[in-house]
C-alpha cells in the first residue's frame, strides 16, 4: 500500500482536487488561431506561387473570416485571464523562454496584416465597396503594389501561430502529456487541415475543391502518424509519460478521443475525401465539418486531459 | 546567497500549526493556503510506515513558472526566493500550470499567488512563519552558501530527499529522511 494524503484539508480554487485552471476559453482560442493560420497559410501561399485565379476562394474569399476568427479568440483569451486590468502587461516585455510571451507579439503583429487582407478583398462581398478617403484608398493601392512582401510576412507568421499553439502547451514539463514537441507539429498540421476543411467549405469552383481534397487528405495523413508517433514516444518514456498516454488507452479520454478526433474526425472524413477524389459524389461540406469539429475536438480534448496529467509523488 | 528550508519528517507529527500560522502572517484568503501537510502511509499492515511532510512552494533553482510567465511577473528574488509581482501578473495561469508541486494558486484578487518564504520577515532577521511556530522544532531555514545556517548544518548531518527531482526544477525545500 502507498496512500498519499493532504491531512491539513488544502482545497485551492482550481488546484484540488486536481489542476482545472483552464477551462472552454483555451481550447477554443487555440482552434481559432490553428484555424487562421491555416487560412492565412494557404491564402499567402497560392498569392507567392502566383495562383490566385485557381484559388479564389482560399487567396480572397476564406481570409475575409479570418479577423472575425483572431478577434473572437483573443477575447476568449482575455476571458480566460484572472487579472483582466493587468492583460497589457504582455506588451511591456518579450521573454523569449515564454511562448505565451512571444506568442501574444506574433498575434500583435498577425492580426493587423489579417484585418489589411480582408480589406484588400472587402469587394467579394461588398462589390459596391468604396474606401471614401483618399489616404484609405492610397494605403490599399501601396498594399496591393508589396503584395509579395506582404505575403510573405503573413506565411511566416502564421507557421509560427500555428506551431505556437502547440508549443504553449509542450513547454510545460509538470503536464507530462503536454510535455511532447509533437504538439507543436501537431497543433501545426491540425490548423493547416481545418484552414483547409474551411476553404473546402467556402469554395464554389470544383477544381480550387479537388486541389484543396488533395492537401487535406495529405494533411491528414501526416496527422494520423503524429498521432501514432506521439503514443509510440510516451509508450517508450518515463513513467509519468506512460500514465499519460493510458489516459487515452483505457483511461477516461479513451472513447472521446479515438471516437470523436480520430474516427470521425480524421478517418471519416479521409475516406470521403480519397471518395470524392475516385470521383464517387460525397458532399463536400460533410468531411469539411468533420474536420473542423475533429479539430475543435483536438483541442479540447488535450486541453482537459493534459490538466489531468501529473508527476506523481 | 541561496535561501533553503529543511523538514525533518522524522520530527514532524502533522499537527498543521505551520499551516495555519502561514495563513494568519501572510493574510490569506479564507478557503486558501500556501502550504499544507502530506501523509504517506506505506507497507502492509501491521508492517506500515508513516512519512509527514510540510509542504509548500520549493523556490525552485530552475523554476518553470518563471521560465513560462510571459510578462516576468514571477521572478527570483533576493536569495533566490521565487516571488509574483501582482501589479505584473494578468492571472493567465501558465505559472500554475507549469508547476509540478501544484503550489500556486489564483488569489481572489486575480494574480497568482504562493509561498514567499515569509521575505518580510526574513529581510528582518525573524524566521519564516512556520519555521517560527512548529511545535516540535522540525524546520530549519537558511541559506545554503552560509556554511554555519541552520539548514546547511542539518543538510550536512542527516539524509534527505527533495520532490520530485526528476523534474529538473532544482527545488529548495529539503526533506530529511
Amino acid at each position: 500500500m502507498n496512500e498519499e494524503l493532504i491531512v491539513s484539508g488544502r482545497s485551492n480554487p482550481f488546484i484540488d482536487p486536481s489542476l482545472n485552471i483552464w477551462h472552454w476559453q483555451i481550447p477554443l482560442y487555440l482552434f481559432l488561431g490553428g484555424l487562421a493560420a491555416g487560412i492565412l497559410f494557404f491564402a499567402s501561399l497560392y498569392t507567392i506561387l502566383g495562383r490566385e485565379e485557381q484559388c479564389p476562394t482560399a487567396v480572397r474569399k476564406a481570409p475575409l473570416v479570418v479577423p472575425v476568427l483572431l478577434v473572437l479568440g483573443l477575447f476568449a483569451l482575455f476571458l480566460d485571464l484572472k487579472h483582466k486590468p493587468y492583460f497589457w502587461q504582455l506588451y511591456t516585455t518579450i521573454k523569449l523562454q515564454s511562448p505565451m510571451s512571444w506568442g501574444a507579439w506574433v498575434l500583435m503583429a498577425v492580426t493587423p496584416l489579417s484585418f489589411i487582407w480582408a480589406a484588400l478583398n472587402i469587394k467579394e462581398i461588398f462589390p459596391s465597396w468604396d474606401w471614401k478617403f483618399s489616404w484609405l484608398i492610397n494605403f490599399e493601392k501601396i498594399c496591393r503594389k508589396n503584395i509579395l512582401p506582404l505575403s510573405w510576412m503573413i506565411i511566416v507568421l502564421s507557421v509560427i501561430l500555428g506551431v505556437y499553439t502547440g508549443i504553449l502547451f509542450s513547454a510545460f514539463n509538470a503536464r507530462p502529456l503536454w510535455n511532447t514537441s509533437i504538439l507543436g507539429p501537431l497543433f501545426l498540421t491540425s490548423g493547416l487541415s481545418t484552414g483547409a476543411a474551411a476553404i473546402l467549405l467556402i469554395s464554389k469552383s470544383s477544381a480550387e475543391r479537388k486541389l484543396f481534397a488533395k492537401i487535406d487528405v495529405l494533411l491528414i495523413c501526416i496527422e494520423l502518424f503524429l498521432i501514432v508517433h506521439m503514443f509510440m514516444g510516451f509508450l517508450a518514456s518515463t513513467q509519468v509519460q506512460i500514465d499519460a498516454a493510458e489516459l487515452f488507452l483505457g483511461g477516461p479520454y479513451t472513447a472521446p478521443f479515438w471516437v470523436f478526433v480520430v474516427a470521425l474526425g480524421l478517418v471519416v472524413p479521409l475516406i470521403l475525401e480519397i471518395l470524392e477524389l475516385k470521383k464517387i459524389h460525397v458532399p463536400a461540406v460533410v468531411p469539411a465539418i468533420l474536420v473542423l469539429f475533429g479539430g475543435i475536438m483536438l483541442r479540447f480534448i488535450i486541453a482537459f486531459a493534459g490538466q489531468s496529467s501529473r508527476w506523481l509523488y | 546567497m541561496r535561501y533553503a528550508m529543511a523538514v525533518d519528517t522524522k520530527k514532524c507529527v502533522g499537527c498543521s500549526d505551520c499551516v495555519v500560522a502561514c495563513q494568519t502572517e501572510n493574510n490569506v484568503p479564507i478557503g486558501y493556503c500556501r502550504e499544507w501537510v502530506v501523509e504517506v502511509m506505506s507497507g502492509t499492515y501491521p508492517q506500515l510506515e508513516i512519512e509527514i511532510r510540510s509542504e509548500r512552494c520549493n523556490h525552485c533553482e530552475n523554476s518553470p513558472c518563471v521560465r513560462c510567465c510571459p510578462t516576468g511577473a514571477s521572478h527570483y528574488s533576493n536569495g533566490g526566493i521565487v516571488l509574483v509581482k501582482p501589479d505584473k501578473c494578468i492571472g493567465c495561469g501558465a505559472c500554475i500550470a507549469s508547476c509540478p508541486y501544484d503550489a500556486r494558486y489564483p488569489h481572489p484578487g486575480g494574480y497568482v499567488d504562493k509561498c514567499t518564504f515569509c521575505i518580510h520577515r526574513i529581510l528582518d532577521g525573524m524566521q519564516p512563519a512556520c519555521v517560527a511556530v512548529c511545535p516540535t522544532k522540525c524546520m530549519y531555514f537558511g541559506d545554503l552558501d552560509d556554511p554555519a545556517s541552520d539548514v546547511s548544518v542539518i543538510l550536512k548531518k542527516r539524509k534527505y530527499k527533495t520532490l520530485i527531482p526528476e523534474a529538473g526544477t532544482k527545488p529548495h525545500l529539503y526533506f530529511l529522511i
